[in-house]
């Protein structure tokens, strides 16, 4: 049997993708853990599923309602405990191969939706040497094993970067008794949400320290402190700066990367700027019929988008027969998402999203095609951790030249 | 009482950027994108709230812990004895999504929930 599509991925993403896809025809949901949810299940904070349900649920509580809605659909299948080992391109469809209790087994697909998430970047990743004791490890490895095995890692720590997940695990150690030192970003600017800021950090009093990172961490078999050093404009640490802190545990948040590895196997060419892959307005990468969708397109703020996005593919799947794409420009930003639009099958709305290059007053993103302005939006305020997505009406054409230019208003002016 | 509060909205992603100032027997709001960062910021100059969300430990091996919240929103200053308190709390059967865990929790008139359904990791036992 051949499935119409492979969503390799039991996270959000690949549940409302698999949800989306036509209920006629069967899908698969390959997954390498026990059960579906994906990293939903040990975000056990609230605040998703705001803008998708007007509702402020745990992320346990919205994944549920996914994992109810697949296991509802007779066209779709999951594997659980599998685990894809490699993907074949045949002429029009793919081969999966996977692993797991049942063996080596190979699954046949039309269309092959990915939705592997994303890793974090680890504390070799940003310089930190030096011996591995226990205590060193990323803010989602202590959230695991906080929400989902019940132990506690650390008795007094310190947090290295204000990505978001630092800060919530910097306000769930707090409540489970453990003390936080405080919060080191080298950066001069907080990476995580603002509202994260206020209720994870603020409320419990624990102090954010910008341009100040760890540059050694002590202890053979167990963390037995850090030492952390102001930095430059350059993130380099100042000699003369070093500051020792006694601590039983370091928690790194220093950022996320779209996980890509079968992306990059098949050859799909990536963005240097998501670090994912590049895409039409449907989520179809460079290879027809292959799809990205969730953080292993790019790292999204909000599960409800990341849904979204996963569902405008799965609805694509081996719909369209033929494509052209135009590129989408762009100055002033970090990045765009869609890359590409395919004008030969284009909706009255399209939706990108976007983050600023850099923190920004008062700023205007306007939107051009062949140089006529045909869109634009002012902002009070942007931040590079805060994506923004806008809904664009327009009908192009082969050749047309798209562009999206964000200006704070000084510039305008200067 | 506060006269005059800079903070940061929490209700939404957004996070405006709040200046909250009292005015007579008035609150004045400014920053806000939406009516609910008024309500927000009027809450936190007078009596301010936040859900607790966090785990409580439970007899089955394959789930050692399950997350909770409380159903609504509670004191902030109660939060920490919340926090306390769900360290107490052993679940000794599979719960559904929205039940209760624990009623009334630290006399603060809400709920603590359960937000995952355990049936599913499981299994519809009894318990022991």
């Amino acid at each position: 049997m051949r499935y119409a599509a492979i969503v390799i991925g039991g996270g959000p993403a690949g549940m409302a993708a698999a949800c989306a896809a036509d209920g006629t025809k069967k899908v698969l949901i390959i997954e390498r853990e026990a059960r579906l949810g994906g990293i939903l299940k040990q975000c056990v904070h609230d605040g998703f599923g705001v803008i998708r349900f007007g509702e402020k649920l745990s992320g346990p509580e919205y994944a549920d309602r996914f994992i109810d809605e697949v296991y509802s659909r007779k066209n779709i299948d999951v594997r659980t405990l599998t685990f894809v080992t490699g993907i074949e391109k045949r002429d029009g469809y793919f081969v999966v191969t996977t692993t797991s209790g049942k063996g080596i087994v190979s699954y046949e697909g039309e269309n092959l939706i990915l939705a592997c998430g994303c890793r974090e970047r680890t504390a070799r990743q940003v310089n930190i040497h030096g011996t591995r004791p226990a205590g060193l490890m990323t803010a989602g490895a202590a959230q695991n094993l906080v929400n989902l095995q019940g132990v506690n890692p650390a008795g007094k720590c310190v947090i290295l970067g204000s990505g978001d997940i630092g800060l919530i695990m910097a306000r769930r150690l707090t409540l489970e008794g453990s003390t936080v030192i405080g919060v080191y970003e080298a950066k001069s600017a907080p990476s995580g949400l603002s509202r994260n800021l206020q209720q994870c950090l603020y409320d419990f009093d624990i102090p954010l320290h910008l341009k100040k990172t760890v540059t050694l961490v002590h202890g053979r078999d167990r963390v037995e402190g850090v030492t952390v050093a102001d930095v430059d404009d350059e993130m380099r640490p100042i000699a003369g700066t070093e500051e020792y802190i006694p601590c039983d545990a370091l928690i790194v948040s220093v950022g996320l990367i779209p996980e890509n590895e079968l992306a990059e196997k098949l050859g799909i060419i990536t963005d240097p700027k998501t670090k994912g892959p590049i895409v039409d307005q449907y989520m179809m990468t460079t290879l027809d019929g292959v799809y990205s969708v969730g953080n292993a397109l790019h790292v999204h703020d909000l599960v409800d988008y990341v849904s979204e996005v996963a569902e405008t593919a799965g609805k694509d799947a081996g719909r369209r027969k033929e494509r052209a794409t135009i590129e989408v420009g762009s100055r002033g930003l970090g990045y765009i998402v869609p890359q590409k639009v395919d004008v030969l099958n284009q909706e009255e709305y399209t939706v990108y999203y976007f983050r600023t290059a850099r923190e920004t007053g008062k700023a205007k993103l306007t939107v051009t095609v062949n140089g006529v302005e045909i869109y634009s939006k002012k902002y009070s305020a942007l931040r590079p951790p805060e994506a923004e997505r806008v809904r664009i009406k327009h009908s192009l054409k082969a050749g047309d030249e798209l562009k999206f230019v964000l200006e704070e208003e000084d510039d305008r002016k200067a | 009482m506060t006269e005059r509060l800079e903070t940061i909205c929490i209700v939404c992603p957004n996070g405006c950027r709040l200046v909250a100032e009292r005015k007579g027997n008035a609150i004045e709001v400014r920053g806000n994108k939406c009516p609910r960062g008024i309500a927000y910021a009027e809450a936190e100059m007078t009596a301010p709230t936040r859900s607790f969300t966090g785990t409580v430990a439970s007899v089955f091996a394959e789930m050692p812990v399950v997350p909770v919240r409380t159903a609504g929103e509670v004191p902030k200053d109660k939060i920490k004895e919340i926090a306390a308190q769900t360290r107490e709390i052993l679940l000794k059967r599979a719960y559904a999504t929205g039940e209760v865990a624990e009623a009334n929790i630290c006399g603060t008139g809400v709920d603590l929930i359960v937000t995952a359904d355990m049936r599913k990791v499981v299994g519809n036992t009894e318990g022991v």
